[in-house]
């Protein structure tokens, strides 16, 4: 059963990291080339004046061009990343199925999705927003990537907390009570994480404000579109091998 | 397929821990290859030389991890 699951999680993250693919290719990319445009323009401002006060810089070596960051390099790290979650998403869903809720396996797994949206990507993201090239120091990277990854962590041990105390709550006080007391326990831990962690403002005054926008949109369209795959297409052929399983049995099996 | 094919004796109970637990070994490898898309080479690294940032750049940014 479980070798089944994790499976399918990964060949659904395949799927959804297609339909990534072709969103972030559509409404990602021309933001990236944007942000790009200003960095190249911001470098030769401060080139000349370098030149002008004697400094001579030497060109950064381009290691890996832009269309094969745009396209091989993109796909792969969004397939990658897709099917990673999808395995990931199929080992949670067969640990929290008729455990943290009892709902058949379609509404489990849409849950699980919209939970994972918002508590590994949304949440984390409103307190550190994805940022296009050229914004954020180089010198930092250590620290923006501790603080992201801290909040992440924060944020998905927020959910298992108010998950098992929504399953304490719900039955003695009911399912509404015991799921609105959840979000609320969640929501405020969050809040509580997220004003105490230290804020990363690194965008360069002169940044496009319209290019940032943009491009945030378009990455939490990208992790949308991988979250309402996995939530939606591992729930449905999820369900239909456990009817199928139940009609059969194991001896109906060829 | 044997007779070993697992199958629920009920949708309505869960999946026993000890059908899981050997499986979770899967959720270190995801998060390996997640490390790799959103983090090597740059705030840490494994592997020497920027390759793999550079190639990995457009999706890092995108997929709303911290870059350069």
């Amino acid at each position: 059963m479980v070798p089944n699951l994790l499976v399918r999680g990964m060949l659904v993250g395949l799927i959804a990291g297609l339909l990534v693919f072709g969103f972030g290719k559509v409404f990602g990319e021309p933001q990236v080339d944007r942000a790009i445009s200003f960095e190249a323009a911001m470098d030769e401002e401060k080139a000349k004046a370098d030149e002008a006060n004697g400094i001579h810089a030497v060109p950064e070596p381009e290691l890996v061009s832009r269309p094969v960051q745009a396209g091989w390099g993109l796909f792969t790290g969004v397939m990658v990343y897709s099917a990673a979650f999808g395995g990931l998403f199929a080992l949670v869903f067969a640990a929290v199925y008729r455990r943290a809720v009892n709902m058949g396996p379609r509404a489990t797994s849409a849950l699980l999705a919209a939970t994972g949206f918002v508590c590994v990507y949304l949440v984390p993201n409103l307190k550190y927003p994805a940022n296009p090239p050229s914004v954020g120091e180089p010198e930092t990277i250590g620290y923006r990537t501790a603080l992201y990854f801290s909040m992440i962590v924060l944020s998905v041990g927020a959910v298992v907390l108010a998950s098992a105390l929504r399953k304490q709550l719900a039955v003695r006080h009911g399912e509404w009570t015991a799921a609105l007391a959840a979000i609320g326990v969640y929501l405020l831990a969050v809040i509580v994480a997220g004003s105490i962690l230290p804020s990363v403002d690194e965008v360069p005054g002169s940044f496009p404000a319209g290019v940032l926008w943009h491009f945030r949109v378009a990455s939490f369209g990208m992790q949308a579109v991988m979250w309402a795959t996995l939530g939606l297409v591992f729930g449905a052929l999820t369900e239909r091998a456990f009817t199928d399983a139940r009609v059969l049995g194991p001896a109906a099996r060829p | 397929m044997s007779d070993r094919t697992i199958v629920p004796a009920s949708l309505s109970l869960p999946l026993p821990w000890r059908d899981i637990l050997p499986w979770t070994i899967f959720a270190a490898l995801a998060l390996l290859a997640i490390y790799f898309v959103a983090a090597e080479e740059g705030a840490t690294s494994i592997i020497p030389g920027m390759y793999v940032h550079e190639f990995l750049h457009d999706g890092r940014h995108l997929l709303g991890f911290p870059c350069h």
